[in-house]
């Protein structure tokens, strides 16, 4: 894979995971009311 | 206080002794509603759809427009949804019949473009299940293609609508209509969210595994560096935008009362936008797995035959049925393996995004007639079955399916999400309102850049989707079809979904129609305080 190629599959890897796990963690600090 | 939900006081019926005030079916909590939110919009599409969006707008490239138009479009018209659900507390022509009489009309048209999808998308779900068995034999021989439309579909050579039956996929639909109307029966906690907590933790396993047989095959590289690597200058193309934008909002499946019907089964003190975030990232996690598990297995095919991966790339029923059954054909002893986990996993998603469409039709026309679930389930999801199994396991059900699904994603879809997105943003003016409901329990603060995504950039995109689609194909056509076939089944199903919309909002709602007697959020709430004022004095 060529090193452009390889930089943007991280970078989507990371803004998107991140972004899932991110809002997840945000989500579950938040205890839900009943 | 008294209880609302148990004074037994008459409510809505002009006088008349109604049904008692009752609350509406809800998600067990935050984790039911979330899987099975996360199992609608994690689909079909996500699988075969977006690793060819991405790989043919831009490559890595196209990872910019995509984020941007989840951020500025997909979550905002998921938070819509969600507070329109969620506030009105109905399916949506009893929802947006509470927030508007006059959006009745736009609710069914939403309920009806769901009914169409779910009648075709059934019969991939059938496909898919017969597919995996031929993955262990390889059936298909040397000629998928052949395979698919020859010996399988028996695909007719004339381009119309007839009844020979294909007993191979004809059974397996039947199994599978009473399969899913049988957990529908059973309700929202019970049916809905038991097969979604069964489906994707099970996709999710089969998937991930599939990710990592794919990147172990010779020539996976090959692929991800065609998905991956950028041609920036795509950014300057303003038909990569498109599709990026058009990616996340089919994908999302918002707009058409999906997340509508499942966020009015949320609790009244619900965090609508953490939800949201967590879902529209879900959806975008499950896509980028899918482009590396699709990419390296398209790159072990363009090794293995000695062709540039331009050459073997493809998107939908191509790619699931002709292109990954040539794969597995390639793969060797690892290839029956990739293929059961391949089939499976759409067989999954599918299972749970059919679930979704089903129950907005369901819920729709069991809110709207005041019958209970388990009849409404058997009646209108017994109707929609056999609309089903009558038109798409026949040899030219292929044909209509393509049809039928360009036009009520393109038209449909893309019409009725802008005709709601403009009415509620600028003739109603509800957003100040909604924006509110949103902030009420929510984690995440929405803002006047909330509103001005939802009522200017939401509305700009899909208006230029629209256009565009429409001036295409009504000066081009739609691929090879017969213009008559395209006029009846494309245009002409297009406009009756909108007339029986129509008709369907001018029919009065009956006095034991859930809209007279199911509790509005604002008496849910009351219930609710009502029963920790009473928990609290008690302790």
């Amino acid at each position: 894979m060529s090193t452009s190629a390889i930089i943007m599959m991280i970078i989507a890897m990371v803004t998107v995971w991140g972004g899932l796990a991110a809002s997840a963690i945000s989500l579950f600090r938040h205890p839900e009311q009943d | 206080m008294s209880d609302p939900a148990q004074s037994g006081a008459t409510v809505a019926g002009g006088g008349r002794a109604t049904r008692k005030p009752q609350r509406r079916e809800s998600f067990a909590g935050r984790g039911a509603f979330l899987i099975a939110a996360i199992g609608s919009a994690v689909g079909l599409g996500n699988i075969w759809r977006f690793p060819y969006v991405a790989y043919s707008n831009g490559g890595g490239a196209f990872i910019v427009p995509y984020l941007v138009a989840l951020l500025t479009a997909g979550i905002p018209l998921l938070f819509l949804d969600y507070a329109v659900g969620h506030k009105f507390r109905g399916s949506p022509p009893m929802a947006l019949r509470r927030l508007h009489k006059r959006m009745e009309a736009i609710g069914w048209w939403q309920t009806l473009i769901c009914w169409v999808i779910v009648i075709y998308y059934a019969v991939i779900i059938a496909w898919a299940i017969r597919y995996v068995g031929f993955s262990v034999t390889k059936t298909w021989g040397h000629d998928p293609e052949g395979f698919l439309t020859g010996s399988f579909l028996h695909v007719a050579s004339n381009v119309d609508v007839e009844f020979h039956f294909v007993s191979g996929v004809f059974w397996p639909l039947l199994l599978l209509w009473l399969f899913v109307l049988a957990i529908m029966a059973t309700g929202v906690e019970k049916g809905i969210t038991r097969a979604s907590w069964i489906f994707m933790p099970l996709l999710a396993v089969m998937f991930i595994t599939l990710v990592i047989v794919a990147l172990t095959l010779d020539g996976a590289s090959v692929g991800l560096n065609a998905l991956f690597t950028p041609s920036w200058g795509a950014l300057g193309n303003y038909q990569v935008w498109m599709a990026a934008y058009g990616q996340i909002f089919f994908s999302l499946s918002v707009g058409f009362g999906i997340m509508v019907t499942y966020a009015s089964y949320l609790k009244p003190k619900s965090d609508l936008t953490g939800s949201g975030l967590v879902v529209g990232f879900a959806n975008s996690s499950f896509e980028i797995l899918a482009g590396l598990g699709v990419f390296a297995a398209l790159g072990f095919m363009a090794t293995a035959s000695g062709k540039p991966v331009s050459e073997v790339a493809g998107s939908g029923i191509g790619l699931a049925f002709i292109a990954f059954p040539q794969i597995i054909s390639q793969a060797g002893a690892v290839g029956p393996v990739l293929g059961v986990l391949f089939f499976v996993s759409l067989v999954f998603a599918g299972i749970t995004s059919m679930i979704s469409l089903l129950e907005v039709v369901i819920a729709a026309f069991r809110e709207k007639t005041g019958i209970s679930r388990k009849a409404a389930t058997w009646i209108i999801g017994g109707v929609t079955a056999i609309a089903s199994i009558v038109l798409f396991p026949t040899t030219t059900g292929l044909n209509l399916l393509d049809v039928t699904d360009h036009f009520i994603n393109n038209i449909g879809i893309v019409g009725v999400a802008l005709l709601a997105c403009l009415v509620i943003s600028w003739a109603l003016r509800k957003l100040p309102v909604l924006r509110d409901h949103l902030n009420e329990y929510s984690s995440f603060q929405v803002n006047k850049v909330w509103m001005a995504l939802v009522s200017v950039v939401a509305p700009l995109v899909l208006l230029s989707l629209w256009i565009t689609e429409i001036i295409t194909v009504a000066s081009k056509g739609y691929g090879e079809m017969p213009r008559n076939f395209v006029g009846i089944f494309g245009w002409g199903m297009s406009i009756l979904v909108v007339v029986l919309a129509i008709v369907l909002s001018l029919i009065p709602w009956p006095h034991r129609s859930a809209i007279h007697h199911e509790l509005t959020h604002e008496e849910e709430l009351a219930c609710e305080n009502f029963q920790e004022t009473e928990e609290g004095a008690l302790s």
